[in-house]
């Protein structure tokens, strides 16, 4: 037995379709805890007040945004180096997901600076990486769709996902590599453990991301099996078409 | 049974409002394509399947 078999797109979509439903459930319940929990369940901050209730969107969506980049950079090394065209399918079935996770950073992250900061947007290097790893994801998807051979197009983009990389690190990093700007360094240190959110807010929190990550999950199954569909529809579309 | 969310209600509001449309819209298009993508296949192994 070896993860390599799951290269099979017949295994991926048996495996797939085993697995989704129980991660559509335990996603969509810990997404609705967490953000019922956050909305209606915790304090105003003495600082911010009530406008902290949008961490429980904010994070995770953040967090997300980050490590669906990261997500696609395996799959797409994996493309390069093996070949296995599921891999190359997941990455295209990651990034419009991580796109709308960007979007939604960087839409509640402007919302919310708007009565905090005093402004809706800043060129701050964390927002501004952000921003750069927002188009990243539409420059992504706009070359999938623009070269019609699906082999080059993976080549493509994926050697565009590495270059991308840069920008999730930096996005990730950015406070600490240049220690300066308007957004604050992370309250959730992983490194250290030494998190600087009250428990109040830390759990509910907590539930939010686990299922923003297990909804990410089922969503790139999702559609990793549709552009398998898609693509054995075209190969069978194409054989038809020799034949006549 | 909204919380009174003070001076700040519209921030959280929109925030909230703002995020559950990107996330429906994008769960519903990825919900059609896929549906869509399924009777794609279907029609056309059905005609390999008849064509031979």
């Amino acid at each position: 037995m070896s993860i390599w078999q799951y290269a099979n797109p017949v295994k991926f979509l048996t495996l797939s379709e085993k697995v989704q439903p129980i991660l559509w459930v335990v996603a969509t319940v810990c997404v609705v805890t967490g953000l019922l929990w956050g909305f209606f369940g915790t304090p105003d901050d003495f600082r911010q007040g009530s406008t902290v209730k949008i961490i429980y969107l904010h994070v995770p969506t953040a967090l997300m945004a980050i490590n669906a980049w990261f997500m696609m950079l395996v799959a797409s090394l994996i493309w390069l180096i093996r070949r296995h065209h599921v891999s190359a399918l997941a990455a295209k079935a990651a990034a419009p997901v991580g796109l709308v996770m960007t979007l939604i950073a960087l839409v509640t992250g402007a919302i919310w600076g708007q009565p905090m900061w005093g402004t809706w947007w800043a060129w701050d290097p964390r927002l501004t990486s952000f921003l750069i790893l927002f188009i990243f994801y539409l420059g992504y998807i706009a070359l999938w769709e623009a070269v019609e051979d699906p082999d080059t197009a993976a080549d493509l983009t994926s050697v565009l996902c590495l270059v991308g990389s840069v920008f999730a690190v930096l996005s990730r990093y950015a406070v600490q590599f240049w220690n300066q700007g308007l957004h604050q360094g992370t309250s959730i240190p992983v490194a250290t453990g030494e998190r600087t959110v009250s428990d109040v807010f830390w759990y509910p929190l907590l539930t939010s991301m686990i299922g923003f990550g297990l909804l990410f999950l089922a969503l790139v199954l999702y559609r990793t099996g549709t552009e398998i569909r898609l693509r054995r529809a075209q190969a069978l579309r194409n054989r038809m078409e020799r034949r006549l | 049974m909204i919380p009174d969310l003070g001076k700040y209600a519209v921030e959280v509001l929109s925030a909230y409002a703002a995020s559950l449309a990107l996330l429906g819209g994008l769960i519903y298009l990825t919900l059609r394509r896929g549906r869509a993508a399924r009777a794609e296949l279907r029609d056309i192994e059905k005609e390999v399947g008849k064509n031979g």
